[in-house]
């Protein structure tokens, strides 16, 4: 026991400060957005194409840094943040590290209004298509969910829902495959739920970064009643938390960070599961002061997997979607059998 | 601060858990709740501190309803311990007997000096100062709820309503955290406490509610509460009772012969 103790003692002496860790991993965020820029399939002197970008030039270099790479390092770093941010808010919520952004059914709503606009074939249509219909399908989940809240559900009532609104997303997902006329849209259908930062535009990023600034900023003030409510709902609620707006807060935000995410982008899994769950022990297990951390760390860690995809020999490019699933599996695995084992 | 309770019943469902309580807690003063499992002390307790609204009745505090008074303000002036030593993320101890000052907060500021000497004051009070460092997972259980009444001390409220502090702790921290709650009491604060021992509930507290078979059974000093027929009627149990330097003391000895089970359940079980 007293070895116990006292290793865990030094361990704290290890323990950074919180500020010198949010700054660490921003510095950390910013150097792989900076990779990501510099980083793809033609060679580019990043340099002098964002000087001929801010300048006015018309030049090739200038067109691939603004709209290609500029736009994939931009969106991976908002939408590793979001899922970062809305997992640490979850898990902080259910009070279960086993918790992720997707719990609430927002994403797989949010997958099944984008996928409805390649069954209609409006994707090819306007480029806005995509992430429109991924947002009403975010946002209608989120009514559901908000209407349930707002009639004094709990914690386990809403998690429920999510399961429900999830499964039934899923299945129309799936029937609107079964159904589509041409198996090009099928393939399309498929491809695009793999999830992938390639080739969306400047104006996505427009599009999705003011939800997104909503999502944070609800959760982001919620941090505090998330600390408190480490005590468990009842003596949360007696320390002046209200649980029902707490709750209405961290649902309306993850549905909009999340749902403007996947909205853009597809499905990526688990960086809201992983992330936190690594950086939980570097701020003391304190779920308030995890949120901030969490998003950085989940910016940081979807920029280096969208890099890691583009060094790798291998082609068609892998989906992040799919790398994010093969890396974080093993993980969720041997986060299961840790449980366990404190069990 | 004063509570005054006003004919207070529960139900769930078509069962009546608790009726007719009316009782009143004066600032200063020491009151345990007592009773047999099932018995509504949780529940009572849970109404006094607005965490569950009663059937019929009401609760004020110093003559107004905690509506009135606002649920912040209310949070600084009623803490609640709740049972057992549930607490989710191991934090560190400091900071979760912190937690004990987020009714005082102020909007995107830290701990004042204020806030960090309340803390350290509870936690000297409850014995865990040493703990301060370690973390919720490296304390035992007995730890764990000295740490959490810590916690509930922290807020420095006028009134301190605790659901079992010391079910889990060994006698000397029994003794310790009822010697606690009474010098609290005597700070000019109120405490209730919901208790299973009656030895020391009759020893610490300045006034008992004993709850039995849906409502007050008996209430006022520990002498008149704890007389053979009331222990008897609400526990099913008889005492042996003695004196230790001219306090008296009592101990659950044997199941009462005459009915074998407490009268109030098998009145319960007429009334199903």
């Amino acid at each position: 026991m007293t070895q116990v103790v006292a290793m865990s003692r030094v361990e704290r002496e290890r323990l950074p400060s919180h500020r010198l860790l949010v700054t660490a991993l921003s510095i950390l965020a910013i150097v792989l957005l900076i990779a990501s820029l510099s980083i793809g399939y033609t060679p580019l002197d990043v340099k002098q194409a964002a000087l001929d970008a801010l300048s006015g030039r018309h030049t090739l270099g200038a067109l691939v840094l603004v709209e290609l790479r500029l736009p994939r390092a931009l969106l991976g770093g908002l939408v590793g943040f979001s899922l970062g941010m809305t997992g640490a808010a979850m898990q902080g919520l259910m009070r279960n590290p086993l918790a992720e952004p997707g719990i609430i059914g927002v994403s797989g709503a949010a997958a099944f209004g984008a996928v409805l606009m390649f069954y209609f074939g409006l994707a090819g249509a306007f480029s806005f298509a995509l992430p429109l219909g991924g947002i009403a399908g975010a946002f209608g989940a989120t009514l559901l969910l908000i209407a349930l809240a707002g009639r004094g559900a709990g914690t386990m009532t809403l998690i429920l829902a999510g399961v429900a609104i999830n499964s039934f997303a899923g299945a129309l997902t799936a029937l609107a495959m079964n159904l589509a006329a041409n198996p090009f849209a099928v393939s399309e259908i498929i491809f695009w739920l793999m999830g992938s930062f390639a080739d969306r535009g400047l104006p996505y990023v427009w599009l999705v970064l003011p939800l997104m600034a909503i999502g944070w900023g609800l959760i982001a003030v919620s941090g505090p009643a998330l600390d408190a409510l480490t005590l468990g709902e009842e003596t949360a609620t007696s320390l002046g938390v209200n649980l029902s707006r707490l709750r209405l807060q961290l649902i309306a935000g993850t549905a909009f960070a999340v749902g403007s995410a996947v909205a853009v982008t597809g499905s990526i899994g688990f960086v809201g599961l992983v992330v936190p769950h690594i950086l939980r022990p570097l701020v003391a297990h304190r779920p308030g002061r995890l949120l901030l951390v969490s998003g950085l760390g989940g910016a940081a860690l979807t920029l280096a997997a969208d890099i890691g995809i583009r060094l790798l020999p291998v082609q068609p490019e892998l989906k992040l979607g799919v790398v994010t699933a093969i890396i974080g599996a093993p993980f969720l695995f041997s986060l299961i059998s840790r449980l366990r084992r404190e069990e | 601060m004063e509570i005054e309770a006003k004919d207070l019943a529960v139900r769930f469902g078509r069962m009546t858990l608790l009726r007719k309580i009316n009782m009143a807690i004066r600032a200063g003063e020491m009151v345990g709740l007592i009773g047999p499992n099932g018995s509504g002390k949780t529940t009572l307790l849970r109404i006094l501190a607005n965490l569950r609204s009663p059937d019929e009745g009401s609760v004020s505090y110093a003559g107004r309803s905690a509506a009135a008074i606002g649920a912040r303000r209310f949070s600084q002036q009623v803490a609640y311990l709740a049972q057992g030593a549930n607490v989710h993320w191991p934090m560190r101890v400091e900071t979760l007997v912190g937690l004990g000052r987020f009714p005082h907060r102020r909007p995107m500021q830290g701990l004042s000096s204020g806030d960090r000497t309340a803390i350290e004051r509870a936690m000297v009070a409850c014995d865990v100062l040493r703990f301060r460092d370690r973390t919720m997972s490296e304390v035992s259980g007995g730890e764990r709820l000295r740490i959490l009444l810590a916690r509930a001390l922290a807020v420095e409220a006028e009134m301190l309503l605790a659901d079992e502090p010391i079910a889990a702790l060994d006698p000397l921290h029994q003794l310790q955290v009822m010697e606690l709650l009474r010098r609290t009491s005597r700070e000019g604060r109120s405490v209730v406490v919901v208790l299973h021992d009656l030895a020391l509930a009759a020893r610490y507290c300045d006034r008992l509610v004993l709850l039995a078979g849906g409502g007050i059974l008996a209430g006022g000093r520990p002498s008149d509460v704890l007389t053979d027929a009331h222990i008897a009627t609400a526990y099913g149990v008889d005492v042996v009772r003695g004196q230790k330097e001219g306090v008296p003391y009592l101990l659950a000895w044997s199941p009462t012969v005459a009915s074998g089970r407490p009268s109030h359940v098998s009145a319960m079980e007429r009334a199903g």
